[in-house]
């Protein structure tokens, strides 16, 4: 049997954890899921469409304490004995995942694409450097906690739905286990599209020049409802603020087209828009890096290309 | 106010990787090497904290005779001595390098240094496992947050703010305490050339870490197949705006 994290918003299960879902259904081993908090239940029972029969709900009084919370994922390896504990690689399967492995002296082994059980331990295939290598690895340990790549999964939809036996529990956590715990969450107070969901993504790299140039940027994310992405070089150089980073140290983006204006392809950024389903470059050019993981390119002077991109939706938009 | 900081030298990769023969490391005969991005940042960080607060600051990193040129990068902007453990990273996994900086953490302790602060960075840019800092913390019986982009400290504790989906969660954690941080918590500066100098002067102490034997471990490294794709031009300049646009159309990214 294996232990499956579900994330979940008010019990919708993120699509990280749909495609931690998808990863461990392939394993052929009987999955266990677990929901922490409100809307728990709701997660597990949305989960008996993706295979998962039984689960647990962990409600843990006040905000959110990773330790605590890895102290129930320790306790349920301990009373269940599963083979593995699998979340998606979100920050927050990271974390929790790192603490188990802490906790209960096992390994954990991050961003994982695929897996195999074997007669001694887990055969794995996991990223490093944000995707760029692969490691195949193998773990010598009867248990492994694993977490699975963003955006590596096609996750499976949700085929029909399977009723989930759902036990409840309510561990009291040992005061070091809340001596670390959210005291507050602050909600984001712009009304721009969140660069992780947005559904349209304009980058900006180096060659956009100056904190000045991302005007026309703005302009064109303001005009298709999306968002303002940039590359490492441009919070570097303090043009935008790091929240915007698209790349290996910064987000990791999966909308429907990404445009990249003035950006030359290093691997670091590369890594963070692969989720993206189309491409579009727009750069003056012709043989940076970039163009050959192009779908489309405009060879052109970004500053140039994109106001005129921008006047042509306004134009179209007020004749229709 | 002592703080002690984490780091790992890892080679400086542009656009493409190579592997060595035997496709156990990377070939970086042609690479420069760095200090990992989100832990350039804890150093800085560290500096800062000291800065402000007063007590001292000590760098320490796991790696091979070389990374004395990740060290001195650190000591050039104001970390005052640093560490050296001296093993190959790559020998070990996770938590052999935990173990690795448990022990020397112990030893500093025993020798009179106790950190208020341990900052690491939240992963490594090579292998990216997400847990040395939450396990040296474990290890120590150390409260650790994981993935802080702001950093205060006052009166003993400290308000460390991340990043989630949609806004910040916000933690108040008393100290002695573990901090793995994000890039962006930060600018980090650059070294002067006095700093480089003085650098050059500042004490480095080596120990030889235990041997441990590692539960992972690495059979091969792959270049992952491109996702080559046929890249299709859709103009020269701005006369290319009426082809964009058709093709945000068709892709269906223009909101009604």
């Amino acid at each position: 049997m294996i232990l499956v994290l579900l994330e979940h918003e008010a019990g919708a299960i993120a699509g990280g954890s749909i495609e931690a879902l998808t990863f461990a259904g392939g394993l052929g081993v009987a999955m266990h899921g677990v929901a922490f908090g409100d809307g728990g239940k709701e997660a597990l029972t949305a989960a008996g469409a993706h295979g998962v029969r039984s689960g647990v709900h962990v409600s843990i009084e006040g905000g959110y304490a990773p330790a605590a919370w890895a102290q129930a994922l320790s306790d349920l390896v301990a009373s269940s004995a599963p083979s593995a504990a699998i979340a998606a690689g979100t920050d927050r399967g990271n974390e929790l995942l790192a603490h188990l492995g802490a906790k209960a002296s096992v390994p954990f082994v991050a961003n994982c694409v695929a897996a195999e059980p074997g007669e001694d331990g887990w055969s794995l295939t996991r990223q490093r450097w944000g995707g760029t290598l692969l490691e195949d690895a193998r773990v010598r340990a009867p248990f492994t906690a694993m977490t699975v790549a963003l955006h590596a999964v096609m996750p499976q939809p949700a085929g029909e739905p399977g009723a989930v036996d759902v036990e409840e529990t309510s561990p009291a956590p040992a005061p070091e286990d809340v001596r670390v715990r959210a005291t507050r969450v602050e909600a984001e107070s712009t009304g721009a599209a969140s660069l992780a969901e947005a559904r349209f993504v304009v980058g900006g790299g180096r060659g956009v020049g100056s904190a000045e140039g991302f005007a026309s940027l703005d302009a064109l994310a303001a005009e298709l409802q999306g968002a303002v992405g940039v590359s490492r070089a441009v919070t570097s150089a303090g043009w935008r603020p790091h929240a915007q980073q698209i790349g290996q140290t910064g987000e990791r983006i999966a909308p429907d087209l990404y445009v990249a204006c003035g950006i030359s392809g290093a691997s670091q950024h590369m890594v963070g828009c692969r989720g993206a389903k189309k491409l579009l470059v727009i750069n003056s050019d012709r043989d940076a890096p970039i163009l050959s993981k192009a779908d489309y390119a405009v060879i052109g002077d970004l500053h140039e290309v994109v106001p005129a991109i921008t006047a042509e939706l306004s134009g179209r938009s007020g004749s229709a | 106010m002592n703080v002690l900081v984490c780091v790992k030298r890892v080679p400086a990769t542009g656009s493409r990787i190579t592997l060595t023969d035997d496709a156990l490391h990377i070939d970086t005969k042609h690479l420069g090497f760095t200090i990992s991005p989100h832990e350039e940042c804890a150093v800085e960080e560290a500096v800062q904290l000291v800065e402000a607060h007063g007590g001292m600051s000590v760098v320490l990193t796991l790696g091979p005779e070389a990374a004395v040129e990740q060290l001195q990068a650190a000591l050039a902007i104001g970390i005052e001595r640093a560490i050296l453990l001296e093993s190959d990273p790559d020998d070990r996994d996770a938590v052999a390098t935990a173990d690795a900086i448990v022990d020397a953490v112990r030893a500093e302790e025993a020798a009179g240094t106790k950190f208020d602060v341990l900052l690491f960075g939240n992963e490594s840019a090579d292998s990216a496992d997400y847990q040395v800092g939450i396990r040296v913390a474990h290890a120590l019986g150390l409260p650790v947050v994981a993935g802080v982009k702001s950093l205060e400290a006052r009166d003993g504790s400290l308000t460390a703010r991340r990043e989630i989906p949609g806004g910040a969660e916000v933690f108040d954690v008393p100290l002695p305490a573990v901090v793995t941080v994000k890039e962006g918590i930060n600018l980090p500066r650059f070294a002067s050339v006095p700093g480089r100098i003085k650098a050059k002067k500042k004490e480095i102490a080596r120990r030889q870490p235990e041997a441990s034997a590692s539960m992972v471990e690495t059979i091969r490294l792959r270049v992952p197949p491109e996702q080559q794709s046929e890249v299709q031009i859709l103009g020269q300049g701005p006369d290319a705006a009426p082809a964009v646009v058709d093709l945000l159309e068709r892709l269906g990214v223009v909101p009604r």
